[in-house]
């Protein structure tokens, strides 16, 4: 576990590192999981420790976005300000979002699974 | 016996916002475990609600709770960078349909913003709010970073944010069911893209290849949108 966490902080520090240095518009954790997929495909195999563990804490990645979520209640009368139009507008927004990458998806990989087929 | 010293003690305590929020996480698990899985006992969304119950309830403050629970949050960093193990384990998924999910990506974080102004515009929302809605559907900290670069409000960003993934993590599953879309591939990516960190935390749970491409998604399309937001807003004039 211990050998765990440090892999994946000294990776999430190393992404913040680059990124804040070279202002990308991008969160060290996200780059850091970029450089560490990479670092895996050089090493092409993971380590036994990181096999372990990695799955256990993603097992509760919901539990970490709760303080964020609970947070909301602070600017929740932003959110009501303009009663429904707003929460329909996310709503909306999000729906049209999961469904137009995904029939998008699905078009091109089936496209390509007929074009090796032919 | 006088148990006020002790309660202002419990309330400066790390401890508390600690203790509640892993006590209302597994509050959460053992009601979505007796509902049989039902969408709308969802950890996070049940986790959350019991946490501001309880603030509201005994008078905590925010910051208070945010003493001990800004530790949970901490831990989200590194779990994101732990996304490249699943990710790695689908390598040969992933390089079979790199142009396809490239292109996906695109079209993807182009919806994402369109969507949201479009919609936001038909109703006749404020300008402000047009632009901190732009970020909506990439992760927080790139979200506060575009909003603040667009003259959004970052605060308000991110509530949007918030309330996208909780609504897209709830939707998720029923809706790729019935239009039979859950293939992993095509609703972990669908996901990443609309729903970012908290929709990848639930497909996660229904599929460890969905959760991964999540994560791809999530962080690939945080930063195709930061680029795309401002060409985007340049051709809008608002």
């Amino acid at each position: 576990m211990i050998e765990t966490l440090i892999w994946l902080i000294g990776y999430q520090l190393a992404g913040e590192l680059i990124c804040r240095s070279l202002a990308l518009p991008l969160p060290g954790a996200v780059l850091g999981m970029l450089l560490l997929f990479l670092t895996l495909c050089v090493k092409k195999g993971i380590p036994a420790s990181l096999n372990t563990h990695v799955p256990q804490l993603l097992g509760h990645f919901s539990l970490l976005f709760i303080p964020a979520c609970a947070g909301v209640i602070v600017y929740w009368s932003l959110l009501t300000a303009h009663g429904w139009s707003l929460l329909a507008t996310l709503a909306g927004a999000t729906l049209i979002t999961l469904l137009v990458p995904a029939v998008l998806l699905k078009l091109l990989l089936a496209r390509r699974r007929r074009g090796d087929a032919a | 016996m006088n148990v006020t010293p002790a309660l202002d003690w419990l309330r400066g305590s790390p401890l508390l916002g600690l203790g509640l929020t892993l006590a209302a996480y597994r509050l959460a698990l053992w009601l979505n475990r007796r509902a049989h899985g039902h969408p709308l006992t969802n950890s996070v969304l049940i986790g959350s609600l019991l946490v501001i119950a309880v603030l509201l309830g005994c008078g905590i403050s925010p910051a208070e709770y945010m003493k001990g629970a800004q530790f949970i949050q901490l831990l989200l960093g590194p779990a994101t960078v732990g996304l490249a193990i699943p990710l790695y384990h689908n390598l040969s998924r992933l390089k079979r349909a790199a142009l396809p999910l490239s292109l996906t990506l695109l079209a993807g974080s182009l919806t994402g913003i369109l969507s949201a102004v479009g919609l936001g515009a038909a109703f006749g929302l404020p300008h402000q709010i047009l632009l901190s809605l732009m970020p909506r559907a990439v992760t927080t900290p790139i979200a506060i970073g575009i909003a603040e670069h667009i003259g959004g409000i970052p605060a308000l960003a991110v509530t949007f944010v918030i309330v996208s993934g909780i609504f897209g993590a709830v939707i998720v599953k029923p809706l790729f069911s019935r239009l039979r879309l859950d293939d992993d591939l095509v609703m972990g990516v669908a996901t990443g893209i609309a729903a970012h960190g908290i929709g990848t935390a639930r497909v996660f749970l229904l599929s460890e290849t969905a959760g991964a491409f999540a994560g791809l998604a999530m962080g690939l399309n945080g930063l195709v949108t930061a680029v795309l937001v401002p060409i985007v807003l340049g051709f809008m004039h608002l």
